[in-house]
């Protein structure tokens, strides 16, 4: 016995450490630890990433950020030789995004008293944490990312990670001051999508050539490239709406006959990151940042209309009614008052809502307007003293309409 | 490839590092895996420290020493990624073992040797890894052949560039 243990002793220690880490790979597939958001590493594996990222993250940051200081010093340098026109080009992109941002603003409003009425529950993204990511996986079997914020940033699992641009993956594990990125494009990970025009709803996840699609979908001739695709909020991670990524092209899944995948190309460059943002809350409400945004932008967007558009300034008016300044443009002329009031005169014709079907038209009362009852003061003044008989003036009185003589 | 007779082990003297180099050169190597891919993407295809695990276990020429550091880098490994702790722990073991046995018998300070040697332990590895995640974790891997052979090919090219460095931190007995 013994000179085969001596004479196999290479051999049965090849033999014993790999069954150790089999039955330590059964045991960590066998009894998974399940969280809120899914599967969950055991607390031996939990503390063995932990000692792994404590050992590397630190290095990771020195190297990060040296880099980027020498970067940044080397870019601030050219960026400053073209501040100024850059400046009064994204002044300008500004101006023109706030009145597109004005002008969506009422449908916006419109689409929330609606989602009230419907008691519609949207998520708004309203706490974000930034992140520099300092590390990966080192294999592109495992798509993670690892980010320098964590526990003490309030980080959480299965806290949603986005860019302005998209969707990125989810938080997976979580240390002290360091985090796991799952990516989207793993073949592990999944959200739910729908597509923006078809509104198909599917799954979208990776493969292990990392590209990322959406699967199990019946064939369906209305997709087409360059659909875009957002987050559909059906897996309770990730917010609705998002971006998600473009529809790339339908390829066959020979495993899921006959269902298809659509191959999308995502709106974020997974490949190439280096900050993103965890959402650490969301509110059914609207945030109130968001809301004085659309308030700030609906006062610039008048402000930048009134500048362009063209218009008459009020002129100054003295105690007589008169311009004082005599360059001030005329003020708009606007019609004379009636002579005589009729059932034409604005304001004489009774509302609708007032008269009964089949009912006789009611009497109707013109009060004499200022110009028409001097006019006729001036005209009996005047035929009284060319005239000694008031008598020839009579029938021409009579005839003329007088203001309770029904018109019709 | 050159084969050492049996009776000149005299000959086969193993290479002798500073203790440092045994855990400054792994680390650095696990380092560069999983910082560089930040930079350029494609750096994701090489696999440094398991190249490291070849070149140390064929230096050391003892197939417990190589065991053990294929044991401990490949766990380093697995503790990067998302998958279960002991993926890369067995096929670095197994390399380093086998590695190690090979050094014995044959010349690896030949170049042409070590990119024959670097080329077959890469596509081993590979298999190996979806034998692993196909049979033991049930799970569905995509083989290309194509794919992996460019690896092997690639890691097999930088491994020869790699073990020439690391030859100049040996000790001159």
């Amino acid at each position: 016995m013994e000179s085969f243990l001596s004479r196999y002793r290479n051999p049965l220690i090849l033999l014993a450490v790999v069954l150790a880490q089999m039955l330590g790979l059964a045991v960590q597939v066998r009894r998974p630890t399940t969280g809120p958001g899914g599967r969950q590493d055991g607390h031996q594996t939990r503390l063995v990433r932990l000692w792994v990222a404590t050992l590397f993250s630190p290095f990771e940051r020195v190297f990060l950020f040296s880099g980027h200081g020498v970067s940044h010093v080397w870019e601030n340098y050219l960026d400053l030789r073209h501040v100024r026109d850059q400046n009064q080009q994204l002044q300008a992109e500004l101006n023109r995004i706030r009145l597109e941002e004005a002008s969506l603003a009422e449908e916006a409003r419109q689409d929330l008293r609606l989602q009230k009425l419907l008691a519609f529950q949207q998520q708004y993204v309203s706490k974000t944490v930034a992140a520099h990511v300092i590390g990966t996986s080192g294999t592109d079997l495992s798509r993670i990312l690892l980010i320098d914020k964590g526990a003490h940033d309030g980080l959480q699992p299965d806290m949603p990670v986005i860019t302005p641009d998209g969707i990125v993956g989810k938080v997976r594990d979580v240390f002290p001051h360091t985090a796991q990125i799952l990516e989207i494009n793993d073949p592990t990970s999944g959200l739910g999508v729908i597509l923006t025009q078809t509104r198909l709803r599917g799954i979208l996840r990776g493969n292990t050539a990392g590209q990322t699609e959406i699967i199990d979908v019946l064939p369906d001739e209305r997709i087409q490239s360059g659909e875009q695709v957002v987050t559909s909020g059906g897996d309770q991670v990730y917010p609705r709406g998002l971006p998600v990524g473009t529809v790339e092209r339908v390829v066959n899944d020979p495993e899921r006959n006959p269902y298809v995948a659509i191959r999308i190309r995502p709106s974020v460059n997974l490949s190439r990151l280096d900050e993103v943002l965890v959402i650490t809350q969301v509110t059914d409400t609207v945030p109130t940042a968001m809301q004085q945004d659309v308030a700030t932008s609906e006062q610039k967007a008048a402000d930048i209309l009134a500048q362009r558009l063209p218009s008459i300034p009020p002129a100054a008016i003295g105690p007589d009614g008169k311009p004082t300044d005599s360059n001030a443009p005329p003020s708009p002329v606007r019609p004379p008052s009636a002579l005589h009031p009729d059932r034409f005169t604005p304001g004489a014709t009774p509302a609708a809502t007032s008269l009964t079907p089949d009912a006789p038209y009611p009497k109707q009362t013109f009060p004499p307007s200022p110009q028409s009852t001097s006019a006729r003061t001036a005209h009996e003044n005047g035929a009284a003293a060319m005239s000694p008989s008031p008598d020839k003036h009579a029938p021409a009185a009579k005839h003329a309409p007088t203001p309770t003589e029904p018109q019709n | 490839m050159a084969f050492i007779p049996g009776t000149s082990r005299r000959e086969m003297e193993e290479h002798r590092f500073h203790p440092l180099v045994f855990i400054v050169a792994p680390l650095l190597a696990i380092f560069l895996q999983v910082y560089l891919p930040l930079r350029f993407p494609g750096i994701a295809v090489l696999n440094l420290p398991l190249l490291i695990v070849i070149y140390f276990a064929v230096s050391r020429r003892s197939p417990i020493a190589g065991t053990l550091i294929g044991l401990i880098i490949g766990m380093i490994q697995d503790a990067m990624t998302h998958l279960p702790l002991g993926i890369n722990g067995i096929i670095d073991c197994v390399i380093g073992y086998m590695a190690a046995s090979i050094g014995v018998r044959i010349d690896v300070d030949n170049p042409g040797t070590r990119l024959i040697m670097n080329f077959l332990f890469i596509l081993l590895g590979s298999v190996l890894h979806v034998l692993i995640l196909s049979r033991l974790l049930g799970t569905h891997e995509a083989w290309s052949w194509m794919h992996e052979l460019i690896r092997a090919t690639v890691n097999a090219l930088i491994g020869v560039i790699l073990f020439a460095l690391l030859d100049r931190l040996r000790r001159r007995e």
